[in-house]
């Protein structure tokens, strides 16, 4: 499923508001999901995961091509955990043929 | 501070102009829709934000880490979320402004 397909199930579950405001809707919600992160802010959604945060130290890297050693600075990966409700229904799909 | 539900909807509220029951539906049905797909075996793509992804892990063999008794680990599917580039690179500013996770 790809945006623009979560764009379509979302107007057809609510003709009433139409496309525009599904469409719309879903750019403030990711908006707002990827500035929180770029704030350091956790998101916590029950039944669906959540998204935080994980620390990578700064470390020594090397160059695979050269083989130079280089500095490789500290940074902040975006991680999510699926919650318990996502993670037993994916589990489950995966018993039968997809 | 957490981000959750709840400010989503007042979000939806306050920038689309949906009314409170439709900006509470509308977030709900939005986690609910990729949910839906996971849970029907298909990836989800969401451009700019990231992708969540199915992955079919095989049986392997594990320990109760209290008693070290050994067993099995089940195969089982699960869903991994890769960030895009553009959210990798946003976040990555956090380290440069020097600021923490703690909040």
């Amino acid at each position: 499923m790809t945006k623009s397909e979560l764009i379509e199930s979302l107007t057809a579950r609510y003709p009433q508001l139409g496309a525009r405001d599904a469409d719309f809707a879903v750019k403030v919600i990711l908006d707002e999901m990827a500035a929180c992160l770029s704030r350091g802010q956790r998101i916590e959604i029950r039944g669906f995961g959540s998204f935080a945060l994980n620390y990578r130290p700064p470390r020594v890297g090397r160059n695979p091509k050269s083989g130079d050693k280089v500095m490789v600075p500290e940074k902040y990966v975006p991680h999510f955990k699926a919650g318990k409700e996502l993670r037993e229904r994916v589990d489950q799909s995966g018993d039968v043929p997809a | 501070m957490t981000l959750t539900k709840a400010e989503l909807s007042d979000l939806l509220f306050d920038k689309v102009g949906l009314n409170k029951r439709e900006a509470k539906d509308m977030v709900e049905s939005f986690f609910d829709e990729i949910r839906n797909a996971l849970s029907r075996g298909e990836d989800v793509k969401l451009s700019g934000f990231g992708n969540f992804q199915l992955r079919d892990k095989p049986q392997r063999p594990g320990r109760n880490p209290k008693t070290g008794e050994e067993i099995p680990i089940t195969a089982r599917r699960v869903v991994t979320f890769h960030a895009s580039q553009k959210l990798k690179s946003a976040v990555d500013d956090l380290s440069h402004a020097n600021t923490t996770t703690e909040s």
